[in-house]
């Protein structure tokens, strides 16, 4: 790194891809990947995302990972992140929900209500 | 990202659309001109809510409630009264009585308390991208600092950002820098404590595995600050992710330059290493620490001389905390005034906690210095669960004290806490509901320091365990009163004489839990009782004669069949062989087993 200037480019070029406005991906799809969402199972999910997005051929959703939220009890937690960048937090989720949040949610738009962080609790 | 108060989503699916929706949306933009609130409403078109036969639809969070059949009258009745005055229109509500459900975890109340500094990145962004801590203005301190900051002008914006250390004690950060700075040396240290031995807490390992980073940047600006050029990350080798992702990130950010030699062009270079701890608590203390790091017995040394002078390999080296260092790059781009805002008075900014033991949402939580308890306890952790009532809570681990239910109101920082026999410490929370003894919760603490004791000097290794003796004694049903007293002497003197922290806090527990539990050390010592029901040499079982119909369940379940009996006729136990398992109390149908 020589000067700010490179490091604001990089920046930039970075805030558009992750920006949820590309043009490639209408959704985002974030697996909380920290020791409580490993430990719950978050693995298994994000394969789960991945191969069924394979499956379907679609190429509207990027699958990525981040850390802890906060709310371990709920893990493993996945959040899908639309164009807009309207949040939905999907907990306590499994490899069978996860295929299901794909036709769900990523092919028709409808989210599913029941796997949501308000409808789960404990 | 700009933060709305409200979204409005308006449907539109094929169906809404056929019935209307599209010339809502310009109408909603217009009325929301009008009341002059455009900046904190976003209106969003989604996709179908699968309710078409009730469209079009809007939905408005964070209350989530879900409008029907709307039309562009309806809409400036809407805004004026639902996004103005926050007073929903019932009229045209959904007609069954649709749950209502948060389906983003911001809109509950878990987060809606809540204020993410040393958290910001935390779940939000690939901790294993560089480029993605770049995007989140990562590297922007670092870069700002090396090309338009002295290191002078460095320490004394973290000194007036009046940031205290995370770490344990709240040492302002800034003073500590300072004394570094002025230390005169060639070689200095910069050393990353992330050793976080309180057991429950795992707010550091959270940081470290969702934005390493973070760490590395404000390392980078310490050594700038107060002249060093090489640091030290001393993590314990149980966090095999965090460990993962730090050599991850090392080896990013030297390949971006943002590590190494001449950073930003400049003359500055910075190095860091990982050092694997073992897992031993004393190895969180600063002077264990360094010689942990030296290849030595991880065992404490006599201070003065302070690190700040005499550290790591006898030269000026300063110690922070992960969550500490999390601080420093947002303070540096959004400068001290914007941090000071944040917190009290005395405690400025935030402090994470993880919540822990008998509450609702355990988790980890970033609240603003001065929140009370009962605002943690029930706004954001939801409460205890099954109705049972809020007793105390620890905080500050082994070395903390406990707040009782009666000082639930006590605002959460520093000074606050140490006010009332607790400490902030490194940030466990841990909530107890009644069915906890506070005898045997002092007892569970005084187990681990004396576990934990490094053994070097008598007040702490013969010490803690005399303590734990006692309460061992006292949870036996042997305590007498004078025991009571011996806690009391051992205490002083353990706390007058200790060599390090780790002694010295040690009675910590036990003076807090009698501060405040004492009428339950008596019962102990007196009554031969645990009031609490946990103590299980204090507890008996008994069968109510006038309850018990005879029916034998209990005796068929007894693992040691010491309940014996007729049929039809009341049976009894045999206190001398119970073990006190539970189970006659369990499997009884009429309630005639009693605990007492
Ligand atoms: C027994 C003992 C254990 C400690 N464990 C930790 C720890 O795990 N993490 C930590 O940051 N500080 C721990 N500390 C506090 C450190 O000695 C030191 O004060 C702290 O790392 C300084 O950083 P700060 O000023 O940023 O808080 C411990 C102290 C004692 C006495
Ligand atoms: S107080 Fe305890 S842990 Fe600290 S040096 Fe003495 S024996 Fe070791
Ligand atoms: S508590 Fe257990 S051991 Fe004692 S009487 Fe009941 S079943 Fe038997």
């Amino acid at each position: 790194m020589k000067s700010l200037e490179e490091l604001k480019a990089i920046r930039e070029k970075t805030k558009a891809e992750i920006s949820l406005r590309d043009d490639k991906h209408d959704f985002r799809i974030v697996v909380g990947m920290a020791t409580c969402g490993i430990a719950a199972g978050a693995r298994p999910v994000m394969h789960a995302f991945v191969e069924e997005l394979n499956k379907r051929k679609l190429t509207n959703a990027a699958v990525t990972m981040t850390g802890c939220m906060g709310m371990c009890r709920l893990e493993p937690i996945v959040e899908v992140i639309d164009q807009e960048g309207n949040k939905v937090t999907y907990v306590k989720m499994t490899p069978e929900k996860a295929v299901k949040v794909v036709t769900d949610h990523i092919v028709n738009g409808k989210i599913v209500t029941e796997y949501t962080v308000g409808a789960v609790t404990d | 990202m700009q933060i709305y108060r409200a979204h409005v989503l308006i449907c539109g699916g094929t169906g809404c659309t056929s019935s209307g929706s599209i010339g809502l949306m310009d109408e909603f933009e217009k009325c929301i001109k009008e009341a002059n609130i455009e900046n904190e409403i976003k209106i969003v078109k989604t996709g179908c809510f699968g309710l078409c036969a009730e469209g079009p639809i809007v939905v408005i969070y964070p209350e989530g409630c879900m409008y029907c059949r709307v039309t562009k009258e309806d809409i400036k009745e809407i805004v004026e009264e639902h996004l103005v005055k926050g007073r929903i229109v019932k009229r045209l509500l959904e007609g069954a009585d649709a749950p209502e459900v948060d389906t983003s975890a911001e809109q509950t109340d878990f987060f809606k308390k809540q204020y993410r500094i040393a958290l910001r990145n935390c779940g939000k962004i690939n901790p294993e991208s560089i480029e993605e801590y770049i995007a989140e203005e990562g590297y922007m301190a670092l870069g700002k600092v090396l090309t338009e900051m002295t290191p002078e002008q460095v320490i004394q914006t973290i000194l007036d950002s009046e940031l205290r250390g995370r770490g344990g004690a709240g040492f302002p950060t800034g003073r500590k820098w300072e004394f570094a700075r002025r230390s005169v040396s060639d070689q200095k240290f910069v050393c990353c404590n992330a050793d976080e031995g309180d057991p429950g807490a795992f707010m550091d390992r959270s940081i470290l595995e969702g934005d390493p980073h973070v760490v590395l940047e404000a390392m980078a600006i310490a050594g700038y600050a107060i002249g060093a050029d090489k640091g030290y990350i001393y993590v314990r080798a149980e966090y095999p992710i965090a460990v993962q992702r730090l050599k991850t990130a090392i080896k990013q950010a030297k390949e971006y330059g943002l590590l190494g030699d001449n950073i930003f062009g400049t003359d500055f270079s910075f190095d860091i290493e990982l050092v694997l701890g073992a897992g031993a608590f004393v190895c969180g203390e600063e002077t264990a620490l360094m010689t942990s790091i030296e290849g030595m017995r991880g065992e404490p040394r006599p201070r003065p001389p302070f690190p700040a002078v005499k550290g790591l390999w006898q030269q000026p080296t300063i110690l922070n905390n992960v969550e500490t260092y999390a601080n420093i790059p947002v303070i540096i781009n959004n400068g001290p005034e914007w941090f000071k805002q944040i917190g009290t008075e005395k405690s400025r900014g935030t402090k994470v906690f993880a919540v822990g033991g008998k509450i609702k949402n355990t988790g980890l939580v970033e609240i603003p210095m001065g929140t009370t308890l009962r605002e943690v306890v029930y706004e954001i952790g939801g409460g205890i669960p099954g109705d049972k009532k809020f007793k105390a809570a620890q905080t500050g681990g082994p070395s903390g004290g406990c707040i009782p239910a009666s000082l639930i109101d006590t605002p959460i920082d520093y000074d606050s806490l140490i006010k009332i026999g607790s400490m902030m410490g490194s940030g466990g929370l841990i909530v107890m509901d009644e069915d906890t003894c506070m005898v045997d919760i002092a007892k569970f603490f005084l187990e681990f320091t004396v576990e934990e004791s490094c053994g070097k000097c008598p007040p702490c290794r013969i010490g803690t365990k005399r303590m734990y003796d006692i309460l061992e004694k006292i949870t036996n049903g042997n305590g007498e009163l004078s025991d009571i007293d011996d806690l009391y002497e051992l205490a002083e003197g353990i706390q007058s004489s200790a060599l390090c922290g780790l002694g010295q806090t040690s009675p910590n527990p036990i003076l807090s839990t009698l501060q405040y539990f004492k009428d339950e050390y008596i019962a102990h010592v007196v009554e031969k009782r645990c009031p609490a029901g946990v103590c299980k040499s204090l507890l008996r079982y008994r069968i109510i004669a006038d309850k018990c119909r005879g029916c034998s369940l209990c005796a068929r379940h007894c693992p040691t069949n010491c309940i014996s009996g007729e049929i039809k006729k009341p049976y009894v136990i045999d206190e001398s062989k119970c073990i006190k398992c539970g189970v006659c109390m369990e499997k009884c149908k009429f309630d005639a087993v009693v605990r007492e």
